[in-house]
């Protein structure tokens, strides 16, 4: 049998290939050949010159025995103990079997029988543990596999999240400027809309003007004749006095007081004009305050008309009024209400005015120029507990699409550079944010429309 | 000499009885007063040939003077009425206008009495 001789050589093979896989064949490669040498070597011998096969017998199984040494107590062959366990049973039977044979040929061939069975369950250890050490190696490299996979998993992770983190900086870095360019634009529109807002009063303000023109020189007219009347009175009382027309004297006095009265009454008015008119451009921000609605609004229509007469000499209306005179005093901000008033009204006088013309925007003849007498009815009432402000035209009426519309800023039906379209928007807020009010509209094609202002009672 | 005040201002009444009143007691002049435009033609649709002078104002609601004005001299042909126009001061638009439509004589707003006075003996 030479199994020995090709387990020997094919261990030093796999012992090669096993230090070659962990790097450290240089250091017992010389002792490894020389093994390798020595077995075949061995082989060769025995399977020519027959007469030596005990002998290479021995040789052979020390080999094996000092290589069974080596796995089991030198650190760098560890990886090869398991084949050293599965064959050193093999190893000492061989020995055992051969040592028997030599000291009693008898011996051993009254015992053969339990020797070969030795040999043989040796060979089957063998196989056996050869089997279970590739299974375990096997399953090891497997798991092996797995964990190099699973780094790898995570290498991929890895640069997959720091990529994305990148992203995400970027993103953030894009939104938040752009988060500032928002806000900035917002900041520039707020602005934009307080001038708009400045520019509308100042606009409305610039209707006034001519209209406040009027109003502040018909009181002064009387104030400066009335009191140079009361010079020329004062004069004839002495000279009464002087003549002792005691009788006369007192009618003269009496017609002074009236006088004085009649100064006093339009010197106040001159007052509340001009008032009005610096009320009218303060910004708002005023404050509640029991008000006269009605000579508020008989104000606001006064110098609606004379502006707009005072713009177009050709225009003409007739205004009505209709005050309840039992509504009291409201709770409004002045200025504010007055704003609403005086918007109402100028969008009334144009309404008219644009109807009273002999050709409609458009060019044609218009069919209401002849028989057509432009009115503008200013009217309080209440209603409950609400009190209600309208301003009626008898002009064309809304259109349905423009009706929709009416309050949004910048409409206007007004032609470029005549209106901002901030009016009724303006009046909008006003009235609902402003005093918890209600701004209606009704129209009629061609009969006219109504703006309502509703204002809850206290 | 009869004179037709025309201005929606009632108190301007008072004012010219008073700042004429010699010459109301002396029965130099007579005045008539109208608080529109619409009044002031109803008076003279009423009154023909009795007013001598027609003062009016411009700025009014309804008629205004320059409608009044036009009226007067297309209607009122013989003998024409002196019309006497009261503007704004520096209202050189208006002014224009009135003396366009034939506008005999102007007064500006606050009205100078003196002067008023000065006009009326020219027109005896």
């Amino acid at each position: 049998m030479f199994l020995e001789y090709i387990l020997a050589i094919i261990i030093i093979r796999y012992l090669r290939t096993v230090l070659q896989k962990e790097g450290l064949l240089q250091k017992w490669d010389r002792l490894l050949v020389a093994g390798m040498v020595v077995s075949v070597g061995l082989l060769i011998t025995v399977a020519v010159i027959s007469q030596s096969k005990i002998i290479g017998d021995f040789l052979i199984n020390a080999l094996l025995l000092y290589i069974v040494y080596l796995t089991s107590s030198v650190p760098d062959f560890r990886a090869a103990k398991t084949m050293g366990n599965a064959v050193l049973p093999y190893i000492i039977v061989s020995l055992c079997d051969e040592l028997t044979m030599l000291i009693s040929s008898s011996f051993y061939n009254a015992w053969s029988n339990y020797f070969t069975a030795a040999s043989f369950f040796a060979v089957i250890w063998m196989v056996a543990m050869w089997m279970i050490s590739r299974k375990q190696r096997k399953s090891l490299e497997q798991a092996q596999l797995k964990v190099l996979e699973k780094e790898k998993q995570y290498a991929v992770t890895e640069s997959l999240k720091s990529e994305l983190e990148v992203q995400v900086a970027e993103r953030t870095a894009a939104l938040t400027q752009q988060k500032e360019e928002l806000q900035e634009t917002l900041n520039e529109l707020k602005s934009t809309q307080t001038q708009l807002i400045q520019s509308e009063k100042m606009a409305s303000l610039g209707e006034l003007t001519a209209g406040i023109a009027h109003e502040i020189q018909n009181p002064l007219n009387f104030v400066n004749n009335f009191s140079e009347v009361n010079t020329e009175l004062i004069a004839e009382m002495k000279e009464a006095l002087n003549k002792g027309d005691i009788e006369e004297a007192k009618l003269l006095a009496e017609d002074i007081t009236a006088n004085e009265q009649k100064i006093n009454h339009h010197g106040k008015r001159a007052d509340a004009i001009v008032k009005g008119m610096l009320q009218h451009s303060r910004s708002s921000g005023g404050q509640k305050e029991p008000t006269d609605i009605n000579a508020l609004a008989d104000e606001y229509l006064r110098l609606a008309y004379h502006g707009l007469r005072a713009k177009d000499k050709s225009f003409n209306a007739t205004m009505k009024t209709d005050f309840d005179e039992s509504i009291g005093k409201i709770n409004v901000i002045p200025q504010d209400m007055g704003r609403v008033i005086l918007n109402l009204i100028t969008n009334a006088f144009y309404v008219v005015a644009e109807k009273k013309k002999p050709l409609t925007p458009e060019g044609k003849l218009n069919p209401f120029f002849k028989d057509y007498l432009p009115t503008v009815t200013v009217s309080t009432r209440k209603a409950g507990d609400n009190v209600l402000i309208s301003v009626r035209d008898n002009g064309n009426g809304i259109p349905p699409a423009v009706l929709e519309k009416i309050f949004q800023p910048f409409f206007t039906t007004k032609p470029t550079g005549q209106g901002t379209g901030l009016g009724l928007s303006m009046s909008y807020d006003i009235v609902t944010k402003g005093h918890a009010g209600e701004l209606k509209v009704e129209t009629k094609e061609n009969q006219g429309t109504t703006f309502t202002v509703v204002l809850p009672g206290k | 000499m009869k004179i037709l005040v025309v201005d929606d201002e009632t108190d301007i009444q008072t004012l010219f009885e008073q700042r004429f009143r010699k010459e109301i007691r002396d029965k130099e002049i007579e005045f008539a007063f109208a608080f529109s435009g619409e009044d002031a033609l109803a008076y003279l649709d009423g009154h023909a040939h009795e007013a001598v002078l027609i003062l009016s104002d411009i700025n009014m609601p309804g008629m205004s003077g320059l409608e009044l004005l036009d009226q007067i001299k297309h209607r009122y042909l013989k003998p024409p009425p002196v019309v006497m126009m009261i503007t704004a001061y520096g209202d050189a638009e208006n002014f224009n206008l009135a003396k366009q439509l034939g506008a005999d004589d102007f007064l500006t707003k606050p009205v100078d009495f003196n002067l008023l006075k000065e006009k009326l003996k020219n027109i005896h």
